[in-house]
């Protein structure tokens, strides 16, 4: 990051990837080679991505630091700035501010059964862990993916999924809301569907990220499955505008998501004030 | 350090000067409000408004309502995506003439946050930093406290001078001036201010003791951070003080520590800024996510953080002596019981929250 942690970095998409109906991912460089041979992030950090004259928002890497010739946010379309980035094209530019925040430990989940559960855009802090991990596949245990979405349309990654689902070393579960005519995967809401897989919870974390009401039940079936509060991780969003810890929005008590986070575990979200 | 005297009929001038070398800001009557009006080099000499606090916080003065940080253009001349971003030159060195005490203590409040000190995060922000190195702030003693006035609670006073460059202590024909720092010693070097003499010196020492003298005396407020923390999940204790709140966002704007910003583009054409913005953590949209959810939706919450913050958060990020509670994020100065148009009491909360409201305000 420049001395000035307001001024973005000047980027060129190179590539837009339409994940869902409402899902893009823009791959990017940096202008400055430099600049980009030495970009350091770490799963789980996040961005600040700019549409100047729109805005910026807020998103996690969704690229893992082991790919190391783009840099990849996925964007929900919801609002102001994410409608205007949904209307970038390759050869645009932007700004991007990153890497924002704290990671994903993955070092202290060397050696352990990883259970990774993701609802819809929540995938997209996810994929860099588990592509790090799947890059490292030697460091881990038994690797497992829960991911679910609306309907099979909304599934973002699919392209990627698939071929995960084609190794033997990763055990991919997918699910959706409703019923659809010919889906061969799982159908209810990611924490039923959690409950039904009931992973063990001997030597194992469980990082999950998705829409604030499924983590909550998420978390409320990993209790359930006897996953104790340090063996749970989660990322969260906030509304966030300089990313550093000055602004004063995303606080929750005397905690910055921006500075302190997103990454925390149930543990120290337990003991931090109930106001998510 | 120097003192000196300037007469009441040579302030105007001796402000128009230093127009000359600082962006120079003055209490002046705007309606029914006094406001920090820049002091024009070029206009008649005006008397700078001293009989009436400030409406206003001078905060201000090194955190501007609203500031360009960064300009953009965006497409190349042969219309080919571009983008080109210029950061904005420092401004010029300012000075604040005749602001309260509390306001010069607000500062202090700001000054770790922009600093990345206290942090996980150690950003500097130096839009800031650049303007609170180089400017100048000249406190008025106090003369007499308002009904509102609470600064002896939180560590200041009517004659404090924490994070002051000069004390000017009004007598009846004109200022003393005693100089705090270095910056401040060299705006004192004028030919329009002679040395202060030392009847003048003693004038200005007991009218300070008879400001000290008029403060009631404090409210111990000591725990206030555990009291608020504990206080946290009650609701009924915040929706009881955030009844009559109207979300209207006057007491964070009059705030002297409220130093929450939004970030904002506006463009013509391909250029455009980028814009920081003072922003208000109890208006709804603060902290309102795209996706729907909101963490602070209710006013209640809203309250429960701005206090919170002041009097629990900030000091435990923010610790000052070993043992002692950590620096208050409130300077009380009491604008935002003053302005609030429902009557909510910064005080009343804190000292009901500390169990001690019968001792407290009112």
């Amino acid at each position: 990051m420049p001395n000035n942690p307001y001024l973005p970095q000047v980027a060129t998409v190179l590539e837009v990837i339409a994940e869902t109906p409402d899902i893009k991912s823009f791959r990017l460089r940096l202008d400055d080679e430099a600049a980009h041979a030495a970009l350091r992030f770490e799963p789980g950090q996040a961005g600040q991505l700019s549409l100047f004259g729109a805005g910026e928002a807020t998103f996690a890497i969704s690229s893992p630091p082991s790919r190391k010739e783009y840099l990849q946010f996925s964007v929900l379309r919801a609002g102001e700035v994410t409608t205007a980035l949904h209307g970038l094209m390759p050869g645009d530019k932007v700004g991007v501010r990153a890497p924002l925040g704290n990671h994903f430990p993955y070092d202290d989940m060397k050696g352990k059964d990883i259970i990774l559960v993701g609802g819809g855009i929540g995938m997209a802090p996810l994929r860099p862990l588990l592509l790090f991990m799947l890059d490292n596949r030697d460091d881990y245990g038994k690797i497992s993916l829960l991911y679910g979405a609306r309907s099979p349309g909304d599934l973002a990654y699919m392209g990627e999924i698939r071929e995960w689902m084609a190794r033997g070393d990763l055990s991919v579960t997918l699910t959706i809301d409703r019923e659809v005519p010919e889906w061969p995967h799982e159908v209810g809401l990611v924490p039923q569907a959690l409950d039904k897989l009931s992973p063990s919870p001997a030597n194992a974390v469980a990082i999950t990220c998705g829409p604030p009401g499924m983590i909550k039940y998420v978390l409320q079936t990993l209790k359930k499955l006897k996953f104790a509060d340090g063996q749970i991780y989660t990322t969260l969003e906030k509304r966030m505008k300089c990313g550093v810890g000055i602004c004063g929005r995303c606080n929750i008590g005397d905690k910055y998501v921006c500075i302190d986070g997103p990454v925390f575990t149930q543990a120290q979200l337990t003991g931090m004030l109930n106001e998510l | 350090m120097d003192a000196k005297f300037i007469s009441r009929g040579q302030l105007p001038e001796w402000l128009r000067s230093l127009a000359a070398r600082f962006a120079v800001l003055a209490p002046a009557r705007a309606g029914s409000s006094v406001i920090y009006r820049p002091v024009d080099p070029e206009a008649p000499p005006r008397q700078p408004e001293l009989a009436v606090k400030p409406t206003e916080s001078a905060k201000r003065a090194l955190f501007p309502l609203s500031e360009a940080l960064l300009t953009f253009v965006k497409n190349q001349p042969d219309g080919k995506p571009g983008l080109e971003l210029r950061e904005t030159p420092p401004p010029r060195p300012c000075l604040v003439f005749g602001l309260p005490s509390c306001d010069a203590r607000g500062f202090l409040v700001f000054d770790p946050v922009y600093a990345g000190s206290g942090t996980a995060g150690k950003f500097q922000d130096n839009y800031y930093l650049r303007r609170r190195e180089q400017a100048v702030l000249i406190v008025k003693t106090c003369p007499r406290p308002l009904s509102t006035c609470f600064c002896n609670w939180v560590g200041g006073g009517p004659a404090s001078t924490e994070g002051a460059d000069v004390l000017a202590t009004e007598l009846k024909d004109g200022l003393v001036l005693e100089a705090l720092t270095g910056k401040g010693a060299r705006v004192l070097d004028s030919a329009l201010l002679r040395p202060a003499a030392d009847e003048q010196l003693t004038a200005a020492a007991q009218s300070r003791a008879a400001s000290e003298a008029a403060m009631p005396p404090p409210v111990d407020i000591s725990g206030c951070a555990r009291a608020l923390r504990g206080k946290f999940d009650s609701a009924g204790f915040w929706q009881g003080h955030s009844a009559g709140c109207l979300s209207c966002g006057a007491c964070t704007c009059l705030c002297p520590t409220c130093y929450c910003f939004d970030l904002s583009d506006e463009e013509r054409g391909s250029r455009g800024v980028r814009l920081r913005s003072w922003d208000s953590c109890m208006l709804p949209l603060f902290t309102q996510e795209t996706g729907g959810h909101n963490p602070r939706a209710a006013k209640a919450a809203r309250l429960r953080n701005r206090i919170s913050h002041k009097f629990s958060f900030y000091p435990d990020l923010h610790p000052s002596l070993p043992g002692q509670d950590g620096h208050i994020a409130c300077c009380g100065c009491g604008r935002c019981i003053r302005s609030c148009p429902s009557a909510v009491d910064i005080r009343r909360i804190v000292t009901e929250a500390l169990g001690t409201a019968a001792e407290g305000a009112e």
